[in-house]
């Protein structure tokens, strides 16, 4: 027996309810979370497992879907569009690809919390691992999907420059955002069952008012509005650098404000309710 | 210096997915004696109300009281899982809690994963998890099912599993619920050995129970809840059979 190299909890606190010094233990708890990645990892690769259990190819069943539906919508938009299919379908693949991970973040962020409810309830951990557990299983569920992107680059020809590893910024951007979502969404939708639902239709409405199966051109005049839309500026982040030749600075701009507010925003809630979600979950 | 200090500490738990609405109107209408409404028009249940105590290194508590009378909720705050609504809660020592069998466990995870995960829970690193794993295993005397899903283990594994992994540690607080009683009496034989030297090693014990005989064995002091509150608290002889 041995004593455990970072203690369950700090081996000494004090709860006071007229002090609550409620922004010092939030960073607290951010602090230890994100010591524990390998804590988080693990759950994570254990979500992973559990959900695709006794799935052959598993997570790779998503890669499979996305390869059926950009070969179908490929062929008819790009006649519907009269584009050279070598010029949409690799726009098209990296699109849905984007789109598919952000939908997903999105829609799981609800759950980063209540899906770790019995560890919640159990054992004294810092929230920030269970929201860490959760923007690491969307991670390895997107690096499934990036084979496909490979593959179809082949067929079409096309060869990204130096200019595509701009992307891993706007990777990084996307994952930021996740980690805030999953803070956000996650104590929303504990507290507010309905709220899943909301987002969920919200997710939908937003697949056609965003350019992923189209392109912002379509729009002519109105394309200056098109960075309003959160969802655009994100996913053009990693989408341009791929297959546009890199995305504007204010593409960049708007990605990196909304980025700012998302984290300021969960911060806050953070901060004012972390010591309820025990009792919400 | 290990210490556990509670001044007035209350919980509630607020009753969110139940129709808050028709049972406010039915609460009125008789006079609750747990369930109330707080500042915000919320109905919550009072789980712990104004609980003040304070226990220094070396005492062994029993935590005695009917079924709901908030032994396991104060448990639960005491290791940091619940944040009390009023009152100051101090706690000074490293804490192991053996309050839920199957805290944290993977139903779809071998044994040894849970093992090695309840370790990284711990915060230790991935090769002391390993070797944790191959004591456990020993212990509980699982053999080969060690390396099988634990959703098919028998009651009795899972309860010989939970009870290796989660007295693993060496903590300064030892917090435990009577769950530990439970099991087959084979079991319990060899459990017993592990239980009480990891409660000697224990600088304090707080122990939620039902049973007595455990009560009068292993403590020194109780403290008797009934509705949230502490109605009685002092020497077990005095406490026990009163």
């Amino acid at each position: 027996m041995r004593s455990p190299t970072l203690p369950l909890a700090s081996p000494r606190y004090v709860r006071d309810a007229a002090d609550p010094r409620h922004v010092e233990r939030a960073i607290d708890d951010m602090r230890g979370g994100l010591a524990r990645w390998r804590l988080a990892m693990a759950l994570a690769r254990l979500d992973i497992r559990n959900r695709y259990r006794g799935s052959v190819i598993g997570p790779f069943w998503l890669t499979v879907s996305t390869a059926v539906m950009v070969a179908g919508i490929g062929l008819l938009y790009s006649t519907l569009f009269r584009l050279p299919l070598t010029e949409y379908l690799p726009y098209l693949t990296v699109s849905l690809l984007v789109w598919n991970t952000l939908n997903q973040i999105i829609n799981d962020a609800g759950n980063s919390l209540i899906a770790s409810e019995g560890v919640i309830r159990q054992v004294p951990l810092p929230y920030t691992v269970h929201v860490l557990r959760f923007v690491i299983r969307n991670v390895i569920v997107a690096a499934h999907s990036l084979p496909l992107i490979a593959v179809v680059f082949l067929i079409c020809g096309v060869v990204p420059g130096w200019g595509a590893l701009m992307a891993l910024p706007g990777l990084a951007l996307l994952f930021i955002n996740a980690f805030a979502g999953g803070l956000f969404l996650g104590m929303i939708c504990a507290r507010f069952r309905d709220i899943q639902q909301i987002v969920a239709s919200v997710m939908q409405l937003a697949f056609f008012m965003t350019p992923v199966i189209w392109k912002p051109e379509l729009l002519r005049e109105w394309q200056v509005l098109l960075p309003l839309n959160p969802f655009f500026a994100l996913m053009e982040t990693v989408r341009g650098p791929l297959v546009e030749g890199g995305a504007s600075w204010l593409i960049w701009l708007a990605a990196l404000v909304y980025t700012a507010a998302a984290c300021a925003v969960a911060f806050v809630f953070f901060v004012r309710f972390r010591a309820r979600i025990a009792f919400w979950v | 210096m290990p210490l556990i200090q509670a001044d007035g500490i209350s919980i509630e738990f607020p009753l969110y997915h139940v129709g808050a609405r028709s049972l406010k109107k039915r609460l009125l209408a008789r006079s609750p004696i747990r369930l109330k409404e707080d500042e915000s028009h919320r109905i919550v249940v009072a789980a712990l109300r104004d609980l003040t105590f304070r226990i220094e290194p070396g005492e062994r508590v029993a935590l005695v009281g009917s079924n709901g009378a908030g032994k396991t909720t104060l448990l639960r705050t005491l290791a940091g899982i619940y944040e009390p609504v009023a009152g100051r809660l101090e706690v000074n020592g490293t804490i192991g809690s053996l309050i839920d069998p199957g805290a944290g466990m993977d139903t779809e995870a071998t044994g040894r994963e849970n093992i090695i995960l309840r370790g990284l829970f711990l915060g230790m690193s991935e090769s002391e998890c390993e070797r944790l794993a191959e004591e456990a295993g020993r212990f509980s005397g699982l053999g080969e099912f060690l390396d099988v899903p634990i959703r098919t283990y028998s009651a009795g594994m899972a309860v010989r599993l939970s009870f290796a992994a989660a007295t693993l540690m060496e903590p300064q607080i030892l917090l435990m619920d009577e769950w530990f009683l439970a099991g087959d009496a084979d079991f319990i034989e060899r459990a017993s050995e592990r239980l009480s030297q990891l409660v000697e090693g224990a600088d304090i014990l707080v122990l939620a129970t039902h049973n007595m005989s455990i009560v009068r064995q292993w403590c020194t002091r109780a403290i008797k809840l009934s509705g949230g509150r502490i109605v009685a608290d002092g020497p077990v002889a005095e406490i026990v059979e009163a």
